[in-house]
C-alpha cells in the first residue's frame, strides 16, 4: 500500500490543492455533510451580523407585548414574528444574538480542549513511560467522572457564569484528545519517516509538533466538530441548571431556564430555544460525519 | 468463574486508588472554592461574629485544611461521610435516601435506550445503505442533537400539559396513601416521561454503535465466507455479524454510564425527582462540602462498579479478553 506522507508544514506540499479536491470530492458525496455546512455558514453569518439582522434589541423590554404568541399564530404580531417572552423581549431577536454566544462557546470550549488535549497528548505518546502512565491515569480519572457533575462541582468552585462554565466543559472534554493524540502519535511514532527525520537530528520538538503531528489531525478534526456540538449542549444544560451564562443573557439554555415557568401558558418561550440548539447540532453533527467520512482513510469506499 | 474472581479482585483492588484520588481531588477543589458551608448559612439565617467562630468551631471548619482531610480520610475508613450542613443529618443517610431514585431512573433509561438502540441498530445495518438504514441513520442523528432537557420540556407539554396522559412531575402521587402494586404503577406512570427523555438520547448513540460495528463486521472475512456458503442473510445477520458487533456496544454500556448520571442530573431538576443530580445541585447552591464530596464519591463508586460489571460481562462474552487482561 502506497502511502504520501508530508514530512514538512502543509505548506509546502505540492499536492495540498489535490488533496483538498479530494478532500471536497468525499466530503460532498455525502449530501448530509454539504446540507450541514450551509447551516453552519448561514448560522456564522447570523451570529456575525446579529445586530443587523434582528429585528429588535436583544434586552429590549416591550411591555405592551408580554407573552405574544408567534405572528401565524391568533393573536400574534407581525413586528415579533417568533412571538414574545415573559417580559416582552422579541423571541427571535433573542435567539438571533444566542446564535452568537452559542458559536463563541463552541470555538473557545473546542480550541481551549484541543490545544491542551493535543499538547499532554503528544508528551505522552512521545515520551512514554511514566510520564505517559501518571498522564493517562490522570486522565481515566476525568473520563470516569459524570461530566455534567463535574463541571457543576468546578462551577461551584469557580463561581457561575459562562467563562467559568466554559472552562469547566473544557477540561472536561480535555481526555478524549489526549487519548486520540496518545495514541495517533504512538502508531506514527514508528513509521520510518519519523525515524529518518530523527537521525538527520531534528528536535524532540520538531520531531513531536512539525513531523508527527500533522499526521495525526484526521481523528482530531473528526473529534473537535463533535466537541463542539457537546460543548454548545453542556453549556446550554449548565445554563438551563442556572449555573452557565445568567439572565438576561440571551443564551439559549439560559432562555430555557428563564421561560420555563410559562411551560403551560407560552409553548413557543420553551420551543424555539430548543429548536435553535437542536438545528445547530445537528447541523454541525452531520458536518462531522463528512469529515469522518473525507479525512478518516479506513472508512473511505475505495 | 476463577478467571471471573480474578478480574474482580483485581479491578477492586485497583479501583481504591482512582477513589481516593477523586476523594482527595474533590476535597483540595472545594477548599479553594470561595465562602464555605458557615457562609452559606450565616447568608440565609443571619448571625453575628461571634456567632460565626462558634459555627466554624462546632463545624470543626477552623483547623486548617490538611488536618480536615485527614480527618475526612480516616472517618471515610469508617464508611462516615461526614454531617450535611444543609440536611442536618449525616451525609450518607441523605445520598443513600436519594440513591434508589436516581438508580431506577439511570437503570430504566439505560434498559430503554439499549435495548432499542441495538434492536435498531440491527435493522438499520441488516442491509446497509438500505432506506430503512438511511431513514434511521438520520432519526438518529437528530436524536443525539436533542438537547435532554429540552426533549423532558417538551415532552411534558404534549404529554402532561395537552393530553393530560401523564404526570407532569414527582416521583410518586405525594400522600396518596398507596401501597403495593399500586404504588408500583403510580411510580412507572411518574417515570415514563423522565426514562424517555434520558433515554431517547442515548438510544441513538447505541443505534450508530451498533450500525457502524455491523458494517465493520460485514466486511469481514468469516461474513463474507458464510454468504459464500449461501447462509440466508437473515440467519447471518443474527448469529455472525450482529452477534459480533454487539460486543463495542458492551464497552460503551459501561463507559456511558457516567454521561447518564449527568445526564439524570438535568432530567431530575426538570422532572422534580429527588435524585442524586438534584441533590449535587441542591449542594452546590448551599455550599454544602461534605454533601457534595459524598454526591461524588458515591457517584465515582457507581460508575467504577457498573463498569466492572461491564468488564465481568465482556469477558464471558469474548473469551479473548480474560487472557490479554492480565498485563493491564
Amino acid at each position: 500500500m502506497a502511502e504520501i506522507t508530508a514530512t514538512g508544514g502543509l505548506s509546502t506540499d505540492p499536492s495540498l490543492r489535490r488533496r483538498l479536491a479530494e478532500f471536497w470530492y468525499y466530503f460532498s458525496e455525502n449530501r448530509g455533510a454539504v446540507l450541514g455546512l450551509i447551516v453552519f455558514v448561514l448560522l456564522v453569518i447570523v451570529a456575525l451580523f446579529a445586530p443587523l439582522i434582528a429585528p429588535h434589541a436583544a434586552d429590549m423590554q416591550y411591555r405592551d407585548a408580554v407573552l405574544l404568541p408567534p405572528a401565524w399564530d391568533a393573536g400574534g404580531n407581525t413586528s415579533f414574528l417568533l412571538g414574545t417572552d415573559p417580559v416582552g423581549r422579541d423571541l427571535l431577536s433573542r435567539l438571533i444574538y444566542g446564535a452568537r454566544y452559542s458559536l463563541f462557546i463552541g470555538v473557545v470550549v473546542t480550541t481551549v480542549a484541543v490545544i491542551g488535549g493535543v499538547l499532554v497528548g503528544v508528551i505522552a505518546g512521545y515520551y512514554r513511560g511514566w510520564v505517559d502512565t501518571v498522564i493517562m491515569r490522570v486522565m481515566d480519572i476525568i473520563l470516569a467522572f459524570p461530566s455534567l457533575l463535574l463541571a457543576l462541582v468546578l462551577v461551584a468552585v469557580l463561581g457561575p457564569g459562562l467563562t467559568n462554565a466554559m472552562i469547566a466543559i473544557a477540561l472536561v472534554m480535555q481526555p478524549h484528545f489526549v487519548r486520540l493524540t496518545r495514541a495517533a502519535v504512538m502508531t506514527e511514532k514508528t513509521r520510518d519517516y519519523v525515524t529518518a527525520v530523527k537521525v538527520a537530528g531534528a528536535s524532540p520538538f520538531r520531531l513531536m509538533f512539525k513531523t508527527i503531528l500533522p499526521n495525526c489531525m484526521a481523528p482530531l478534526i473528526v473529534q473537535a466538530t463533535l466537541s463542539f456540538s457537546n460543548a454548545i449542549l453542556d453549556a446550554a444544560a449548565l445554563g438551563f441548571l442556572g449555573m452557565g451564562a445568567q439572565p438576561p443573557t440571551p443564551e439559549w439554555g439560559t432562555m430555557l431556564a428563564e421561560s420555563r415557568e410559562f411551560i403551560l401558558r407560552a409553548w413557543w418561550v420553551v420551543t424555539f430555544p430548543g429548536l435553535a440548539i437542536l438545528i445547530t447540532v445537528l447541523a454541525i453533527n452531520l458536518m462531522g460525519d463528512g469529515l469522518r467520512d473525507a479525512l478518516d482513510p479506513k472508512l473511505k469506499r475505495s | 468463574m476463577n478467571r471471573a474472581f480474578r478480574l474482580l479482585r483485581r479491578r477492586l483492588v485497583g479501583s481504591v486508588p482512582v477513589l481516593l484520588v477523586v476523594v482527595v481531588g474533590s476535597f483540595l477543589l472545594l477548599e479553594a472554592a470561595p465562602g464555605d458551608a458557615v457562609d452559606a448559612y450565616v447568608v440565609s439565617v443571619g448571625g453575628d461574629a461571634g456567632m460565626i467562630e462558634a459555627l466554624r468551631q462546632s463545624w470543626g471548619l477552623d483547623a486548617s485544611p490538611m488536618t480536615r482531610l485527614a480527618a475526612y480520610l480516616w472517618a471515610l475508613l469508617h464508611l462516615d461521610l461526614g454531617h450535611s450542613v444543609a440536611f442536618s443529618r449525616p451525609v450518607l443517610s441523605v445520598v443513600l435516601e436519594r440513591l434508589p431514585n436516581t438508580l431506577l431512573l439511570m437503570g430504566c433509561a439505560t434498559a430503554l435506550s439499549f435495548f432499542l438502540g441495538s434492536a435498531l441498530g440491527i435493522v438499520a445495518g441488516a442491509r446497509p445503505g438500505s432506506f430503512r438504514d438511511r431513514f434511521l441513520s438520520i432519526g438518529s442523528l437528530a436524536l443525539y442533537a436533542i438537547p435532554g432537557f429540552w426533549l423532558a420540556l417538551v415532552l411534558t407539554i404534549v404529554f402532561s400539559v395537552e393530553l393530560r396522559w401523564l404526570p407532569l412531575s414527582g416521583m410518586e402521587t405525594i400522600a396518596s396513601g398507596k401501597t403495593g402494586p399500586a404504588r408500583a404503577l403510580d411510580i412507572a406512570r411518574h417515570l415514563v416521561l423522565p426514562v424517555t427523555s434520558l433515554g431517547l438520547i442515548y438510544l441513538a448513540l447505541y443505534l450508530r454503535i451498533m450500525r457502524a460495528g455491523m458494517a465493520e463486521v460485514w466486511r469481514m472475512d468469516f461474513a463474507l465466507a458464510a454468504r459464500a456458503r449461501g447462509i440466508s442473510r437473515r440467519r447471518i445477520v443474527w448469529r455472525h455479524v450482529a452477534r459480533n458487533a454487539l460486543l463495542p456496544l458492551v464497552t460503551m454500556l459501561g463507559l456511558q454510564s457516567a454521561a447518564m448520571l449527568g445526564g439524570s442530573v438535568v432530567i431530575e431538576s426538570v422532572f422534580s425527582i429527588p435524585g442524586l443530580g438534584r441533590l449535587a445541585q441542591e449542594a452546590v447552591g448551599a455550599r454544602d462540602t461534605p454533601l457534595l464530596i459524598g454526591i461524588i464519591l458515591v457517584s465515582a463508586v457507581l460508575v467504577v462498579a457498573i463498569n466492572l460489571l461491564v468488564d465481568i460481562a465482556y469477558a464471558s462474552l469474548d473469551p479473548r479478553v480474560g487472557a490479554s487482561e492480565a498485563g493491564a
